[in-house]
């Protein structure tokens, strides 16, 4: 028996904690990327290959779509790394329980859960965009000059879903999951600006303005603005500030929600 | 040892629940389903937030230093919940990395515990290949990894054949025998009976006996236990039998007449005849002698299980 354990540093267990992670997603990667990324593949297929190629949609389209497809990836993928194993964590498997035994605050379990999110979110994003490429072609005015904004537009785009996820995956029943996908993740895709830039919606001024609440706006128009600045688009400052808010706004209700379910 | 023997800790849950348990001590809480017996271990181990009291693990707060007490505990739930997405040595290595132990130090002792549980040649597989009784070992073997000074079981048998659960009793003998403070839940007497060196009896959140298992078996009340039960009420006998020479007492439940008997099977005909004589027949017949279960129905009026 050890009679003063020695006390482990937080930052040490949430490395343990991501190894974990990274071990366990890593086995599953094939399937994470099936799961994450069909849908906005098979949206690139139609939209992005089929109806152009149908005369139905210009040339023009592809490059207000391909900075969308990646927020949608993006987005998708953060939600749904979180979400999925919170739900089956805390409804039925309790797996996660090893994890609360750990000597650490609660929130850092959580914050763990969010930075793993991110990482794969960034992964799916990455993963959609050579996709893209392929399917689509040539992209007409695509730069990757602004690799600093892509980058913190991704990163604050994945935090600010991620955390969404933990809230979302700890908050809501697990009967409730396919809900979940039909009445918060379906619409927020549908009205995120993903499919079509923000100023485009000058034509349905009330939208334009509603859609503002939706986060998955300003992951899409951020992207724009740093992949494709010639599609209209928001300004970049705009964007960037919107999702730290928000980001913000989702870490503190992922990590109230996820205490809640893991303190009785 | 010597420096951590603070000796006692209190601990104070559930509705006046007052109660310590002695450092090397293999402490049982034994009562029925929905005694509060998870809710007190879930208080314990910092699972659970309780609303009023104080607790405290191995000179740890439950509420104030959590992160302290879960540095103390090793926890074997109710039901494993090992993580299925890791094989089982990589259950206990990284378990053991959530706790500081490096992986090296954490292999070896990892391999060494599942030696000593006969899964040795298990390490590699998934965690699904394992059979409901080596998944519970697993979960010995986890709780144990990072060498805590407490131990909490809630309900380890729970749902395992009476060969992996005999197994199960060894290994936790073998544990107390190292000098371990054990404090498991139970609602088998049996359980209870071979493994504490204490016993807390709970029943609806409120502690009903608090001794040792010898001296709480000693406790219970006199004579055999009979137990007929009948075709009817079996109130309306009851009053006839307790009259009968040798009936210490006589309490109806239901069809069930419950009798403590000062010579054993012999007044059993004369029941019989008693309860014959009020117009009910008797269906089937239990003797039992003074043991935890006699104590337990004489504290509740009804059965553990």
């Amino acid at each position: 028996m050890s009679n003063s354990p020695a006390p482990v540093t937080a930052g040490r267990v949430f490395l343990a904690l991501l190894l974990r992670d990274v071990r366990v997603a890593s086995k599953e990667l094939p399937f994470f990327l099936l799961r994450t990324v069909m849908q906005p593949v098979l949206f690139l297929i139609v939209f992005g290959f089929l109806l152009p190629k149908m005369g139905f949609l210009g040339k023009g389209y592809q490059t207000a779509l391909l900075p969308g497809i990646l927020a949608v990836s993006l987005a998708l993928s953060a939600i749904q790394s979180v979400a999925l194993p919170m739900v089956q964590d805390f409804g039925w498997t309790k797996e996660i329980e090893d994890r609360l035994l750990a000597p650490v605050e609660t929130w850092v379990i959580a914050a763990e859960k969010i930075v793993a999110g991110v990482i794969q979110g960034f992964i799916a994003a990455a993963f959609i965009l050579p996709i893209a490429r392929i399917v689509m072609g040539p992209i007409p005015n695509l730069t990757f000059g602004h690799v600093g904004d892509i980058m913190v537009i991704t990163i604050l785009g994945a935090t600010a879903f991620s955390a969404l996820g933990m809230w979302l995956g700890t908050g809501i029943a697990p009967q409730q999951i396919g809900l979940m996908f039909s009445v918060i993740i379906a619409p927020m895709m549908f009205f995120g600006c993903a499919y079509y830039p923000w100023r485009g919606l000058d034509v349905v001024p009330v939208l334009k303005y509603i859609v503002l609440i939706n986060p998955l706006v300003y992951v899409a128009e951020g992207m724009r603005a740093s992949l494709t600045p010639e599609v209209p688009h928001m300004p970049f400052p705009v964007t960037m500030v919107a999702l730290l808010v928000v980001a913000a706004l989702f870490w503190i209700a992922g990590l109230r929600s996820f205490r809640k379910r893991a303190i009785g | 040892m010597a420096a951590m023997a603070t000796g006692a800790r209190e601990l104070v849950a559930l509705e006046g629940l007052d109660l310590v348990v002695n450092e090397g001590e293999f402490f049982g809480l034994l009562g029925p389903n929905g005694a509060g017996k998870t809710t007190t271990i879930g208080i314990l181990t910092t699972r659970v937030l309780a609303s009023a009291g104080r607790a405290s693990v191995a000179g740890a707060d439950v509420i104030r230093d959590p992160v302290g007490v879960r540095r103390r505990i090793g926890v074997v739930p109710q039901r494993a919940n090992p993580d299925r997405g890791l094989n089982v040595v990589d259950n206990l290595i990284f378990h053991a990395a959530y706790f500081g132990i490096p992986r090296a130090t954490a292999s070896r002792v990892a391999m060494e515990h599942l030696e000593r549980l006969g899964m040795a040649e298990k390490a590699q597989e998934k965690v699904d290949a394992l059979s409901g009784g080596q998944q519970q070992r697993l979960m010995i073997a986890r709780a144990l990894i990072h060498e805590p000074d407490v131990i909490f079981l809630d309900e380890p048998t729970v749902g395992l054949d009476p060969q992996a659960r005999l197994a199960l009793w060894d290994l936790l003998r073998d544990l107390h025998k190292q000098g371990r403070t054990i404090v498991m839940t139970t609602h088998y007497m049996e359980e209870a009976n071979q493994l504490c060196d204490r016993l807390a009896i709970i029943d609806r959140g409120k502690l009903l006996a608090l001794d040792s298992t010898e001296q709480l078996k000693a406790k219970a009340p006199g004579g055999t236990l009979i137990e007929l039960e009948l075709d009817g009420e079996a109130n309306d006998v009851a009053v006839a039998a307790q009259s009968l020479d040798q009936v210490l007492t006589a309490t109806a439940t239901g069809r069930v007449l419950r009798v403590q008997s000062a010579s054993g099977g012999r007044i059993i005909s004369s029941l019989i005849d008693a309860v014959e004589k009020g117009g009910r027949n008797v269906r089937n017949i239990s003797l039992a002698e003074p043991s935890l279960e006699t104590l337990f129905i004489s504290l509740t009026g009804r059965k553990l299980d």
